[in-house]
């Protein structure tokens, strides 16, 4: 052993270190790769020695040779063994290799689970910080779930120096295993008033990185934020803060409004520059998310432009880069306060950076207006000249025809002139954007009619002078542009003047050089081009020049018809063989032009580049389902889809179908018409609606007439600059006449009165030289509108979109590595885990206990912390005007009444209801599931407005999940809630409801049942046998602490309570909790049932501890559980064709039932229908409506409910009669109690 | 969020790599290479930002470098982080390494480029900021290097 360690140190003394093999390799210049592939196998021998210092040599030459790159990952279970060395210094080098090295392809990293856990507990806080930090790069799901909760507990470490570490890590964790963050989330916040700076600059940073990809999960934390903002004074936790706020306020106007203050005052207080820089930037902010209604904006719009002007007068390059970069976010608001700063940006775009000359080419984009669009694009062609870089100048191409061509070319007054800009941008060379130019070429070639004539001269040189083009067509891009070119001369042939040379142009052998897919577009064109010819000479007998066309195309088109392209052969035959037969029939005197021309005929239409996807999916087509059935694993599964096929698919539908489809299509068009009309920037054929046009002295413009000789190049000056200058003549011109008008009108009015002229002219003032008729892009039929086009759906930041103001859940706990399998499961998680038998063992329950109670500690602190910040956001919001809630709140309201509009009718009620609950239920079942609480009177319900959008949320996941949970907790207040909640359908607020009712109730305990809604149905493992889950609220009335309670019920033959595996069947539950004085919990018990179409009613018995000061007493309370029909039903949404089906298929029994004497809106009516029914609306016409609801084995039950003078009929079917007869008894009992 | 820190002197050799977001060892070399060939051909008195570098990241994210004698320091940051703060920072770190290389020179990157990655550790951790304070960095690599001699002096012993 000794003599081992011996010539291990021998050993070591001759192997190189980093230093040696860093010498090496400088020394080896010329044969650098030969002398490290010897070191790599020196290292490799190394690597097999088992003296763990040697290894660790090795691998810290390894991580250098990985900077190098060179792939190490052959080397990563040494790097593991190097890790689990016990001396830091070795660690210190594993753990650094592998955070370069290793990643989540790694498969040893499984291996370093429990070393990475036992260095996280390691006494030596330098080796939990090497661990953390090693983590930090290579963190994968699984360690993430395996670890979090060991970090979670070292955010709680004595020292200061792991408490930043683990705070810094858990960003990491959460994105690698999102379901962490919640549990997470409370010691997080705690973290941001930790006394440590660091930790809490760390803190600070993990929130903010995760409330910039969600923010509206974080804006709760708004108030704390505040705080910390008008306290710190660690700029960079500010400057984060601040950034934290930029992200926030879109969603939250309110804190907009506070925040402008303290941020003017930072502005005008910090020597910082970056943290000035940050607080410009989130005024801006906060001044667009406000955009109006704000009285004295408009100074601190001034104060930032201001500050930004003199970051770009600096002399600092990044000062003045980063003035234009804030400068383009207020340009989108407020453009005119930036416009004023014209000379300043264009000063920018001859600076020598090219950084700064790119903002500054930002900034243009949005500056630009009618006016000065012509000016500031000459600038930028002068630029375009002179500009020495490719990409520099590629990028001003793309500025140049971006800002032309924005919002449908909204600022071009003379397409002529921009015809001619893209002609001489043409002229560049090597470009890459040739596809740019040519589809701009196309775009206004095809949307301006008017236009045309002049475009295909144009473009009819461009083809004359190809060869100028294609010097090189390799590397030339600009080719591309004779593509658009050939295509323009050929669909808008009849305006060429020469339609025979630019035939001759295009069918030059020089042609066939060129890509393959413009030949093909040549060799289509020439064809257009020759119908064109055959036309002209139509009527001509026996035309000389037609006969020749067609010899013309026969001499040329062999070239093509060899092209090893496929494309441009194929067409090039086509057309061969045509114009052969052409010339034949032409031969025999027959009239040929019409026909040929026919072929070409029609106009084409542009397409949005959006409309195939937004072409709707029709109803009833779902993409996902299978066209044919996949081989099936098992038969039963093969069995049902089929027939549900065989039932739907054939009569039904098609015919309703097209007729919907129809009538949506014309009032669709209807509408797009109206848009249309209302769109300023569709120029109309019309004339009665184009009042720019009908200004006076309109008709007296001198519209430039073209001469079509002009050459493309005037010398000496581009002839774009022609009409730059013909624009300022005509404008003069024009503005005079104007004047002379006016002159005329006020001497008529009034004689004397002179004004001088009012400066700058309008907008409005500028009239177009041409008459342009811009086509809109064609978008299909019923396209749907939407924006989120662009989300990227794989964005890991998705998953951490997570509501952290809900309690938590048992089920949420972080892993904990345990010895034993936890035992005992309470009935509510043993619905979490039906399909997972467990084994009870009921020694494990004491450890269980204790589990239990840490958490609820933890719990209750939580509560307190919500708490009181509640109260500072109450603080801090409470003496804002509201109207921002309330326009919140209309949107919210205009949903369409559609199947879901009940659910959304009774939603916001009870969400507003679960989100008080969450402050003061503990948080021991579901998250969502909203428990409810002893009332409390004292919450303000300005606070739920405030949670408006979190409900909004909620009440989609409730959807999804298809169960939804409607109560109202303190129904006194009930009345001025509903108010406040918002009025649905523009129609009078909906009284609240609850779910709950009273069970059993004594002078110690409270019982509340809740209507058994949460519902299993297990029809795939026993044939008719449903789960119902109850909830049951328990609220200790007394002074004394209960505990042990015990919960039973006596079975009945057709329900069964269910208790765990190898209890009795006659045993009692233990309630999972135990209830301090004035405190109430909510547990959960699974029943089975067989039959679901009678009501139930069962005896149970709860018993209990009662533990006072002096003594304790065994207790004893009686209830009748009882479970309706109704309970049995599940809110399922129906399609009203799917619905029509059903009715139509005759299966259905029917039933109805009268109320008479009901006076209350008729969307109360159906409210509390679907509320307390758990029926959805399928169709609302008028004061009739259908209803769908479905029960737990399936039964259909469908619901006609009309209404007149305080009479209700219902009209029923359902295929279970009995079940609809006790179903409609229920109903009626629940409208006889109002 | 920083993804990425590169030193590399004036000829592009790369002096430290650190990546917060995995890339293959060959597509690393072609970051620092477009990186190099995007900051070298910049002069010194132009700004210290730069966008485009296309293979990291895309449109949020930016360079942001100094550069120092024979030594280009380029973060790679994203829209999260302050520009101006990471100059700071960048700085910062640089004024770290001379306290602890004593008059830093990019011989000392060069050699001791483990050395480099401890104190870089203390500075930015899984691309968060993790301290600023210069004095606490120093702090905790001394005490880091401390207790690596401590185990060395152990080690002779025996």
């Amino acid at each position: 052993m000794a003599l081992k360690i011996v010539k291990g140190s021998i050993d070591r003394m001759f192997d190189k270190n980093l230093q040696d093999l860093v010498r090496g390799i400088r020394n080896h210049k010329d044969d650098e790769a030969k002398y490290i592939s010897t070191c790599i196998d020196e290292i490799k021998q190394e690597l097999k020695q088992d003296n763990i210092a040697v290894k660790a040599n090795a691998v810290c030459k390894l991580t250098y040779l990985q900077m190098l790159g060179y792939d190490v990952s052959w080397a990563a279970f040494n790097i593991v063994e190097v890790m689990s060395s016990s001396k830091f210094t070795y660690k210190r080098i594993g753990y650094l290799a592998a955070s370069q090295c290793f990643h989540e392809g790694t498969d040893v990293i499984m291996l370093t689970t429990n070393q990475i856990r036992k260095d996280l507990s390691s006494p030596n806080q330098y080796d939990t910080g090497v661990a953390l930090t090693g983590l930090s790069c290579f963190v994968t799901p699984d360690l993430a779930r395996d670890l979090a909760n060991d970090i979670m507990t070292l955010m709680s470490h004595t020292k200061p120096y792991i408490r930043k570490k683990a705070v810094l890590i858990m960003y990491k964790v959460f994105l690698k295993y999102p379901e962490s963050l919640r549990p997470a989330f409370p010691r997080l916040k705690e973290k941001l008033e930790d006394p440590d700076p660091g930790v809490q600059s760390a803190a600070v940073n993990v929130i903010c990185e995760l409330a910039r990809r969600n923010p509206k999960n974080y804006l709760s934390l708004a108030p704390l934020f505040f705080k910390l903002m008008t306290s710190s004074t660690n700029n960079w936790v500010l400057i984060k803060i601040i950034k934290l706020f930029g992200a926030l306020t879109p969603l939250e106007p309110r804190l907009g409004k506070k925040l402008i203050e303290p941020l003017t005052n930072l502005i005008h207080s910090t020597s910082a520059m970056s943290l000035l820089y940050e607080c410009v930037n989130t005024v801006i902010a906060v001044l667009i998310s406000l955009s109006s209604g704000m009285p004295n904006h408009s100074a601190s719009i001034q104060l930032c432009v201001q500050k930004l002007r003199i970051l770009i007068e600096d002399s600092d390059q990044n000062l003045k880069y980063l003035g234009l970069l804030a400068m383009s976010k207020i340009l989108k608001t407020h453009p005119k306060s930036v416009q004023s700063h014209k000379d300043l940006i264009l000063q920018c775009l001859d600076d020598k950076d090219e950084s700064i000359r790119l903002r500054a080419l930002d900034l243009l984009y949005g500056m630009v207006s009618k006016k000065n669009l012509m000016e500031i694009v000459k600038k930028l062609m002068l630029h375009v000249d002179k500009a020495e870089g490719t990409t520099y100048r590629d990028e001003l191409l793309t500025k140049i025809i971006d800002i032309c061509s924005q919002s449908n070319f909204q600022y071009i007054t003379n397409f002529e002139w921009y015809i001619s800009i893209l002609v001489e941008l043409t002229r560049l060379e090597g470009t890459r954007h040739g596809h740019l130019i040519a589809s701009q070429m196309l775009d206004v070639a095809i949307r301006v009619k008017a236009i045309r004539g002049f475009a295909v001269a144009q473009m009819a040189t461009l083809l004359d002078n190809a060869h100028l083009l294609t010097g090189n067509t390799q590397r030339n891009g600009i080719c591309e542009v004779l593509y658009a070119a050939a295509w323009i001369c050929g669909e808008f042939s009849e305006h060429l003047e020469d339609p025979m040379q630019t035939l001759e142009a295009m069918l030059r052998p020089k042609v066939a050089t060129l890509p393959g897919h413009i030949q093909a577009v040549y060799v289509q064109n020439a064809a257009k081009l020759f119908a064109t010819v055959l036309r002209k000479h139509d009527g001509e007998t026996e035309s000389q020049a037609a006969q020749e066309t067609s010899q013309l195309l026969i001499d040329r088109l062999p070239l093509f018809v060899q092209s090893a392209n496929l494309e441009v052969q194929e067409r090039a035959s086509c057309i061969l063989q045509l114009v052969k037969y052409i010339q034949k029939l032409q031969q025999k005197n027959v009239e040929v032009a019409e026909e040929v021309t026919a072929l070409f005929a029609g106009e084409l239409n542009p397409v949005a580049p959006k409309a195939q996807k937004k072409v709707p999916i029709p109803e009833g087509l779902d993409l996902d389902a299978w066209i044919n059935e996949p081989p099936s694993e098992s038969e039963s599964e093969d069995e049902k889809p089929k027939a549900v096929f065989a039932k739907e698919e054939p009569k039904h539908s098609r015919s309703r179908h097209t007729e919907v489809d129809e009538k949506e299509l014309a009032r669709r068009r209807e509408v797009r018409k109206q848009e249309q009309a209302n769109n300023p920037f569709y120029i109309k054929a019309s004339p009665s609606s184009q009042k720019v046009y009908d200004a006076p002295g309109v008709e007296h413009i001198p519209v430039v007439q073209i001469d079509l000789s002009v050459p493309l190049k005037v010398p000496g000056m581009p002839m774009s600059d022609q009409y730059l200058k013909l624009e300022v003549e005509r404008r003069q011109k024009e503005k005079a006449e104007r004047k002379k008008k006016e002159k005329k009108k006020k001497r008529e009015k009034r004689g004397k009165e002179r004004k001088a002229d009012s400066g700058p002219e309008s907008e409005e003032d500028i009239t177009p030289a041409h008459q342009v008729d811009i086509v809109t892009e064609e978008m299909p039929e019923n396209a749907l509108p939407s924006d989120d086009d662009d989300k990227d759906p794989n964005d890991p930041h998705k998953a951490l979109d997570i509501d952290l103001d809900k309690p938590l859940a048992d089920s949420e706990k972080l892993p904990v590595r345990t010895h034993r399998p936890e035992a005992l499961k309470s009935p509510a998680e043993d619905r979490d885990s039906e399909s997972v038998p467990q084994e009870t063992k009921k020694k494990s329950g004491k450890e269980k206990k204790k589990d239990k109670e840490k958490d609820r500690k933890r719990s209750k602190e939580e509560k307190k912390k919500k708490k009181k910040h509640k109260e500072v956001e109450e603080e801090l919001l409470e003496s804002q005007p509201e109207e921002a809630v309330q326009s919140e709140e209309t949107k919210e309201a205009a949903a369409p009444p559609t199947s879901t509009s009940a659910e959304e009718v009774t939603a916001p009620s009870s969400a507003a209801a679960a989100v008080d609950t969450s402050s003061a239920a503990a948080p021991e079942s579901e998250p969502d599931e909203p428990k409810d609480t002893e009332p409390e009177d004292t919450k303000s319900s300005k606070h739920k407005k405030k949670k408006q959008k979190k409900e909004k949320e909620e009440k989609e996941k409730k959807k999804k999940k298809r169960h939804h949970h409607h109560h109202q907790h303190h129904s006194d207040a009930g009345g001025e809630d509903s108010v406040q909640n918002g009025t649905v359908e523009e129609e009078e607020p909906l009284p609240p409801m609850s779910n709950y009712s009273l069970l059993a109730e004594n002078s110690y305990i409270k019982m509340m049942k809740e209507d058994a809604d949460q519902v299993y149905d297990i029809q795939g493992n026993h044939q008719d046998e449903s789960k119902v889950v109850v909830s049951v609220i328990f609220e200790n009335k007394s002074d004394s602490f209960l505990k042990s309670m015990e919960f039973n019920v006596l079975d009945s033959l057709n329900s069964k309570l269910q208790r765990p595996e190898g209890a009795g069947a006659h045993d009692s539950l233990t309630v999972p909790f135990q209830l301090p004085p004035g405190v109430s919990n909510e547990a959960r018990f699974v029943f089975s049932v067989q039959s679901i179409i009678m009501p139930q009613k069962l005896k149970g018995t709860l018993t209990f501890i009662v533990k006072s000061d002096e003594s304790s007493t065994h207790e004893k309370l009686d209830f009748k559980l009882h479970f309706t029909c109704t309970s049995y039903l599940i809110t399922t949404p129906c399609y009203s064709d799917a619905y029509a089906k059903l009715l139509e298929s005759g299966d259905l029994k029917g039933s109805s039932l009268r109320l008479e004497g009901i006076n209350m809106p008729f969307h109360h009516l159906l409210a509390r229908i679907c509320f307390h029914h758990h029926f959805s609306v399928v169709e609302r016409i008028d004061s009739c409506a259908s209803m769908y609801s479905r029960s737990i084995q399936g039964h259909h039950v469908c619901l006609l409910v009309k209404t007149s003078d305080q009479t209700v009929s219902i009209d029923a079917k359902c295929d279970e009669p009995s079940l609809l007869g006790n179903v409609l008894d229920e109903i009626k009992q629940t409208f006889s109690k109002c | 969020m920083i993804k990425a820190i590169l030193i590399f002197n004036n000829h592009g050799k790369p002096r430290l790599i650190r990546f917060y977001q995995y890339f293959a060892e060959d597509m690393q070399q072609q970051i620092i290479r477009e990186t190099f060939h995007l900051v070298s051909k910049r002069d010194d008195n132009v700004c210290n930002f730069l966008e485009g570098g296309s293979l990291i990241g895309g449109s949020d994210y930016k360079l942001i470098y100094r550069h120092y004698a024979t030594l280009y320091f380029v973060f790679c940051v994203d829209s999260s982080e302050s520009e101006l703060g990471i100059l700071d920072l960048i700085q910062v770190f640089v004024e770290t390494l001379d306290k602890c290389f004593e008059n830093v020179c990019e011989l000392d990157l060069i050699f001791h480029m483990d050395k480099v990655h401890y104190i870089l550790q203390e500075v930015v951790m899984g691309g968060m900021v993790l301290e600023t304070n210069m004095n606490e960095i120093v702090a905790q690599v001394e005490l880091q290097n401390r207790m690596e001699k401590s185990e060395v002096q152990v080690w002779a012993s025996i």
